[in-house]
């Protein structure tokens, strides 16, 4: 009876692992990460640490796994991308991806050739949709997400029933940010929009429907890694932190709090792989749908694991020192990109004709 | 990554389909009604002679072998058409395949795979809930024969099984764990006595507990060696937690169809907090669809049930969970002479205590995958 037995050869089966591939190419993300991440807060300071981040995830293509081949198909399926992502989210790396990913993917869509230098993608102020142009300036009020480094920022502007692409210089990074591993840019102030050349076709509904569902699925994607590596932190302070004289881990209150945390996890992880293999494969409605469902549940779950990390550190877990929070900010961060809780699950209502609305952020 | 079916898959499913166009029972929602279990030996007959149940099984008990993703696929369409789901008894199944010997096998398997014999699972005792191997229920040597003495309870579908998968003490001699054993016995005997239990949600034919006073079983009806019963009992539970194993994920969509279809005919009628909640439900029941790909799917590298189904539990146990407060949500606005989703919620309750509660599952994530230190 054993399953390897029999005929697994891919494509002969229904088959959601990775590929020999995929596993090589996630094993060697983390050990970019591990090697260049931040392993301390104070680290984030460390900039020379932080270019050896960038010059190896740039020796890696991660800039370019959306950009078009010959053929107008992405270098490498989403399932790809969200591997990165989830192991940049576990590592709290520090440098741009989902940002310049997302820009990468508007180009293609768009059938315009791959950006010349570090680029972003603008959202409106509350993060919940791409921003769009209106006067002849990027709105100043836009967010270029994820933009460290980042020269450009790209929005919307109307073209017809569609819209093409047009780009804003990218401004100064913006104070005090939610996510200390990814802050935003702002626009320059009076930046005058530029379209952005050899658009071959305008973005409609459809190529909108599956960037969104791209955007949510690496979002879910960097929550699992983020809520993998707050389980693994707070696993790690219960077994070496003593109270009355055993171990804290030791004790059911605490392993309870980080069983369910792990629970929530595993759950998480199922909806994201299928979110992004879902991108490619599905028709742009139901990639969509798919990503919804995967962003709901990792949102609502990634709160209550990063809590859960910052409570199992008791009074450490409040301080600035401790990695804990940078886990909870980055994960509150990519719960409101492109909508969160709330807007996904209206998304899913209006998929299942129970209210709600099918429509675009 | 593909969650596809391959052309093979596509063509079992287009057959499944059609049979279950014309072959769906229209039983109410399973654990809600008295009228479901007194359908459910049929449905499993049935479902089993068409051909479309036992698929990841040997060949040799009336399965088919196929590999596990296939269960997958039935449990989508059963989910799909509002059919009844599989019969859970893979659990059982897994046990006797693992722990008994060839003659066992070949005398029960066959009957317990096809739906002609039922059967009921002998564990729990009013003073052996978690702490299962403190079990007191005796089972003494006599001549060919083992007598049974003591009571078993929360003992599912008691009332209407022809076996009992027993757990018994065979040697108090030696520590708790290592003097069980386990014993297919028969109901239909002197000795025997069993009494329904009416569960919160007013059913009556799915709960029961057992009255072994001096009922005999052969000697050759013990499943595995003396003393195996505990491991016996662990790969049993172990099964038991596996959402895959018991087909529940198109028990829950059933239950999520049904909800939206009566919220979908006017969703201005219902208020912001029920359409909420059903929508919570439908991501968990999607979610639980997508981890038992992902389960299946390892399981093509030999990967076997470990501590991983106590992860598996706590999911299923929340998904049934948040399909219980949607059918409160929802249901509280039905008319109150159809109380069945009230009954779908009371039901839900007792997830999170059946099978092993979800306190002990917590347990068993934090020592068996987390590491964390015992006290």
């Amino acid at each position: 009876m054993d399953a390897r037995a029999r005929g697994t050869g891919l494509g002969e089966l229904m088959d959601t692992r990775l590929s020999p591939e995929q596993i090589s190419l996630r094993d060697a993300t983390t050990a970019i990460v591990d090697r260049f991440g931040p392993k301390t807060v104070q680290a984030l300071d460390d900039v020379e640490r932080r270019g050896g981040l960038e010059a190896a995830g740039t020796g890696s293509g991660w800039y370019e796994l959306r950009t078009a081949d010959a053929s107008g198909q992405p270098w490498a399926s989403a399932v790809e991308a969200a591997i990165v992502a989830e192991e940049l989210g576990h590592g709290l790396a520090d440098i741009a991806f989902l940002g310049p990913t997302l820009a990468a993917e508007l180009r293609r869509l768009a059938g315009t050739p791959a950006a010349p230098s570090l680029e972003t993608v603008g959202l409106v102020a509350d993060l919940s949709g791409l921003a769009v142009q209106s006067d002849g300036h990027v709105p100043t009020s836009a967010i270029g997400i994820d933009g460290r480094g980042a020269h450009a920022v790209l929005v919307l502007s109307p073209l017809g029933g569609g819209f093409e692409l047009v780009s804003g210089e990218a401004g100064p990074t913006m104070p005090e940010p939610v996510d200390l591993t990814r802050p935003s840019v702002s626009i320059k102030s009076g930046s005058a929009v530029g379209v952005v050349p050899g658009q071959n076709q305008a973005l409609r509904d459809e190529d909108l429907a599956r960037w969104t569902a791209l955007a949510l699925a690496l979002c879910s994607a960097d929550l699992v890694g983020a809520m993998r590596g707050a389980v693994t932190l707070a696993c790690e302070y219960a077994r070496s932190r003593r109270q009355y004289g055993a171990a804290i881990g030791s004790f059911q209150a605490i392993q309870h709090l980080l069983a369910d945390a792990h629970v929530l996890t595993e759950g998480s992880r199922s909806t994201a792989l299928h979110a992004a293999w879902a991108v490619d494969a599905l028709e742009a409605d139901e990639a969509l749908v798919a990503a919804s469902v995967a962003k709901a549940y990792c949102a609502r779950a990634a709160r209550t694991v990063c809590e859960t990390a910052i409570q199992v550190h008791g009074g450490i877990g409040n301080t600035w020192e401790c990695l804990a929070h940078l886990y909870l900010r980055r994960s509150l961060h990519s719960s409101d990109l492109l909508g969160g809780v709330g807007a996904c699950l209206t998304r899913i209502q209006g998929h299942h004709g129970i209210g709600g609305s099918h429509g675009l952020p | 990554m593909d969650f596809r079916d391959s052309p093979a898959e596509a063509e079992f499913r287009t057959r499944l389909r059609s049979w279950l166009a014309t072959n769906n029972p229209g039983l109410p929602a399973s654990s809600t009604a008295d009228e479901y279990w007194a359908g459910q030996a049929a449905w499993h007959q049935a479902l089993y002679g068409a051909g479309f149940f036992a698929l990841s099984w040997p060949t040799e008990i009336g399965g088919h072998d196929l590999p596990s993703v296939y269960d997958v696929i039935l449990d989508d369409e059963l989910a799909a058409a509002g059919a009844p789901p599989r019969p859970s008894i893979g659990y059982l199944v897994q046990g006797l395949l693992r722990h008994a010997n060839e003659d066992v096998q070949t005398r029960f398997l066959p009957g317990l795979v096809s739906g002609r014999e039922r059967w009921c699972q002998g564990f729990s005792e009013p003073d052996a809930g978690s702490d299962l191997a403190s079990l007191r229920t005796r089972a003494e040597r006599s001549g060919d024969d083992y007598v049974i003495t003591g009571q078993k309870i929360w003992t599912s579908y008691s009332d209407v099984a022809d076996w009992c998968l027993l757990l018994a003490r065979t040697d108090a001699e030696v520590p708790k764990h290592r003097g069980l054993s386990a014993f297919v016995v028969p109901m239909r005997r002197p000795g025997i006595e069993q009494r329904p239990i009416r569960m919160i949600n007013g059913i009556t034919t799915e709960f029961g507990e057992v009255l072994f006073e001096g009922a005999r079983v052969p000697a050759a009806n013990m499943v595995g060696e003396p003393g195996e019963g505990w491991r016996l009992a662990m790969t049993i539970v172990s099964h038991e937690r596996e959402p895959g194993e018991l087909g529940y994920v198109a028990r829950y969509r059933k239950l999520v169809k049904g909800l939206t279809e009566l919220v979908g005919r006017d969703p201005g009628e219902w208020s912001e907090e029920a359409r909420r909640d059903l929508s919570w439900a439908i991501v968990e029941s999607e979610m639980l669809r997508l981890h038992v790909c992902r389960r299946l799917s390892e399981r093509l590298d030999g990967v076997s049930h470990g501590p991983e189904g106590s992860v598996d539990k706590l999911l299923m146990t929340w998904v049934e969970q948040a399909v219980g407060h949607a059918a409160l949500s929802v249901g509280s606005r039905v008319d109150d002479a159809d109380d069945s989703w009230l009954k779908v919620y009371l039901y839900s309750r007792a997830q999170s205590v059946m099978g092993g509660t979800s306190q002990i599952q917590r347990n068993l994530v934090a020592s068996r995958i987390l590491e964390l230190p015992s006290e």
